[in-house]
């Protein structure tokens, strides 16, 4: 199926639990991308497992379940898909922690976010235990030698940054190996996101990442709207777009002078952390408010962009676009700036595939994959944006990737706030279709983020599945983090910029 | 005779003492305008060093007298290498032939002090920034030797204060391309052992990358008052001969001699300021490339000067 499309719950293909993780296997040798793998609990104490996997080449997305049963000679249990396809290991530790399922054969099997199975059983590694309420407090995976020794860092940083446990092991300065420890920022959103209400739960999708706001909100809606059959205006879908790419040009600027600060080049760390918050102004410009909020909700956009706002923003686009252009040349031509990126954390693309990273990391190491481009849907169908692709793997990939996203997003807005099309921005949408399912993509500047959403028979929102590009991505930084000095770390941490929230939900 | 030279020195000391923070302070407003920023107020420096006297210390249960005698051993290594480095004038308060020496060892001092000091943490972070900061210091300690035979061999002295006094003059018009490596040396010298970038980062706020910032990372309070006026002290008098050094200034009181000294020592700060603003940090990797090249530079000018003497 495509993203916007609904189907009947009843009518996706069922796999028996025991051939799930070979049919998995066999569909990758078809050389798909595994987008999603979840788990959601059935009435029977049993648990249902969906897994959808990408056809980037051709924009679909394969959906298939598989049905667990609890009895009591056989409990809740099925062959690792991990154990073959790393890409699936957090999924998988996942649904083990959600509801005590054994994934058999999981390399290593550990909480992801520490909290408590929905029916209180025990998990794969024992029942949680109140009183130890510390994510991460498991045996992590160690180096032992005379010359080794081992730096735990965080969940309490010296920035004002989000929670998460970094375990490295060290032989000197280099690092053999990274273990990262999550969970700290676990609010349970998913549940938020059932209210009756659509517009409080999306005020819930786009809480579910701050900095990507948009893009959740945009995955949501979409996923929304293909329950309901709502038709969205072109218009609303332009102005979607608009607020998605403004949203990645803050980021990404912001975030390349933040790789300035961190290898101690001033002038760009202060003229791009500058520039970060013109673009978060300008979509302050469009609702009220500078991370997007508010602006997406099912049925449409709530402000509407004028033709004298739409020129407003063109003009300061327009005075923006060189300025950020020519400190981000000085940047890269800085040649030590360029000494401290190249060859720094590399991820090879046998890596990257193997473990489906996504977003610019993803297109960094030579993996050609963009939402936006691979799945299109509303305004990315009649506005084509270049995927930036590079193949080095390393920071200087990474950073590249984004400075020439940043060069294609102006182009697109330019473009398109130039030539709006017409339409209502927001239409009242219809009740959901019962007993379906729908998902929607986006291409948030960190990846792709995923909603998925069940109803009831009454119609009703049952179930969403949230998956943020982070849960991909945080593995690939431990392994670029393999053989690179320790002080590079946060170098590293930075080009990939994965979100602590999005991973905990 | 010394009593009357110390109370001569008074003032000149009273100064010394007093510009450290404000040196700090043009570096730091050197970069603010590099970065289009106003940056701090001028006396910012003073004020933290008020704020940090006023407050408590904290100590971890698992320090012993180790940590707390680190700062004050440290501060007071610094405090005596003052009396032997001339910075305004070009004499020191307590000079004697071979001082170079004890020189060497107050700053060997103090730094074995901050590094045992930082491993009495037990932390990991303090452990991995007192490796790196004995490494680099005992890289950089032979290029600092090396440019001091250079001197000592041009002056026929083993006083600091005539190594890098007048009779440095006549050196710089007949072995002009010796001193300047020499002062080249000098300058790796001071940005490694101020822990300034290329070799390190002052400002940042990442454990992990840091040297120096790591090691005193649980001080607190009056102690890392010390620690930080110890280290723009630090940086003060390696300034000092490094100025010395590149511009010689005449046999005899000359009232215009210790302001001028000011103004080089603020030249040298904006150039330092100006250096963390135009260039990035090395990887932590290459770094002893850098401090090896400065050795090789000193190595070099000894030659040079050495091969004049026998021609």
């Amino acid at each position: 199926m495509r993203q916007g499309e609904c189907v009947d719950i009843a009518a996706i293909p069922r796999v028996e639990s025991d051939d799930f993780s070979d049919h998995l296997q066999e569909a990758r040798g078809r050389g798909v991308r595994l987008a999603q793998l979840f788990g959601r609990r059935t009435p029977d104490g049993g648990v249902m497992l969906y897994a959808f996997v990408a056809n980037d080449n051709v924009g679909m997305v394969d959906v298939c379940c598989s049905q667990l049963v609890r009895s009591d000679s056989r409990p809740l249990q099925y062959p690792s898909i991990t154990a073959h396809w790393p890409a699936a290991q957090a999924f998988e530790r996942e649904i083990a922690e959600q509801y005590g399922v054994h994934p058999l054969g999981h390399p290593w099997l550990k909480p992801l976010r520490y909290h408590a199975t929905d029916d209180g059983s025990p998990a794969p590694w024992g029942p949680f235990d109140r009183k130890k309420p510390i994510p991460g407090d498991y045996p992590f995976y160690r180096v032992d030698g005379e010359e080794v020794h081992e730096v735990a860092v965080g969940p309490v940083h010296a920035g004002v940054i989000e929670p998460g446990h970094f375990r490295f092991q060290c032989h000197g300065e280099e690092v053999l190996h990274l273990e990262i420890a999550l969970g700290y920022q676990h609010r349970g959103a998913e549940p938020l996101l059932l209210h009756r209400n659509a517009t409080r739960s999306a005020i819930v999708a786009e809480t579910v990442a701050g900095d990507a706001s948009v893009g959740h909100a945009l995955a949501y809606c979409t996923a929304l709207e293909a329950l309901a059959g709502a038709k969205v205006s072109i218009r609303a879908h332009a102005i979607r777009g608009i607020a998605l790419e403004l949203e990645r040009l803050a980021n990404h600027v912001g975030d390349l002078g933040a790789l300035c600060n961190d290898v101690a080049f001033l002038p760009g760390a202060s003229f791009l952390g500058r520039l970060r918050g013109e673009f978060l102004n300008l979509t302050l410009e469009i609702c009220g408010n500078r991370f997007g909020r508010n602006l997406l909700r099912p049925g449409g956009v709530l402000f509407d962009i004028p033709a004298d706002l739409s020129d407003k923003l063109r003009k300061r686009l327009e005075g923006l676009q060189p300025e950020v252009l020519k400190v981000l040349d000085m940047m890269f031509e800085q040649s030590s700036v360029l000494a401290r990126f190249e060859g720094t954390g590399v991820l090879s693309q046998e890596q990257a595939e193997e473990i489906g990273l996504v977003g610019p990391a993803a297109r960094a190491s030579g993996c050609m994959r963009d939402v936006r481009h691979d799945h299109a849907y509303g305004v990315y169908q009649f506005s084509h944006i270049p995927v930036a692709i590079e193949t080095t793997g390393d920071v200087y990939a990474r950073a590249v990737v984004r400075w020439l996203e940043v060069q294609r997003s102006l182009e697109f807005l330019l473009e398109l706030l130039g030539n709006k099309p017409a339409g209502k921005t927001f239409e009242a949408m219809s009740p959901l279709r019962a007993n379906s399912m729908a998902f929607g993509l986006s291409e948030t500047w960190r990846g792709e983020a995923m909603h998925v959403a069940f109803t009831d028979d009454t119609g009703k929102l049952a179930f969403v599945k949230v998956k943020d590009p982070s849960i991909h991505n945080w593995l690939g930084l431990a392994l670029a983090l393999r053989g690179v000095q320790i002080s590079d770390f946060p170098l590293c941490n930075k080009s990939f910029n994965l979100s602590y929230a999005g991973h905990d939900l | 005779m010394t009593a009357v030279r110390a109370v001569l020195f008074v003032p000149e000391m009273l100064v010394v003492l007093a510009l450290p923070p404000l040196l700090m302070s043009v570096i730091a407003k050197t970069k603010a305008w590099f970065g289009g920023r106003v940056g701090p107020p001028w006396l910012q420096p003073y004020f933290d060093l008020h704020k940090l006297i006023q407050k408590n210390a904290v100590y971890s249960k698992t320090t012993t007298w180790i940590f707390r005698a680190g700062p004050i051993i440290s501060l007071a290594a610094l405090l005596t290498a003052a009396t032997l480095i001339p910075v305004l004038s070009n004499d020191s308060l307590l000079g004697f032939s071979g001082d170079i020496i004890l020189l060497a060892y107050l700053l060997a001092l103090g730094r074995m002090f901050t590094v045992l000091a930082a491993m009495d943490t037990g932390s990991s972070f303090e452990g991995m920034g007192a490796s790196r900061e004995v490494t680099f210091g005992a890289m950089s300690e032979p290029a600092l030797f090396l440019a001091f035979v250079v001197m000592a061999v041009a002056t026929k002295s083993l006083q600091l204060s005539e190594m890098i006094g007048p009779k440095l003059l006549p050196e710089w018009q007949i072995a002009g391309p010796a001193m300047i490596l020499v002062v080249g040396a000098l300058l790796v010298v001071l940005l490694t052992e101020a822990c300034r970038v290329p070799v390190d980062d002052p400002a940042t706020h990442l454990e992990l990358t840091m040297i120096h910032e790591v090691m005193v990372l649980d001080h607190s309070g009056p102690e890392f008052a010390f620690i930080t006026y110890g280290a723009a002290l630090k940086f003060t008098l390696l300034g000092s001969i490094l100025v010395h050094a590149a511009i010689p200034h005449p046999e005899g009181f000359n009232v215009l001699s210790p302001p001028l000294r000011v103004l080089e020592l603020g030249g040298l700060a904006v150039l330092v300021g100006a250096i963390e603003s135009a260039m990035a940090r090395f990887r932590l990797n290459r770094v002893p490339m850098l401090i090896a090249g400065a050795t090789v530079l000193s190595a070099i000018a000894v030659v040079l000067v050495l091969m004049r003497r026998t021609v």
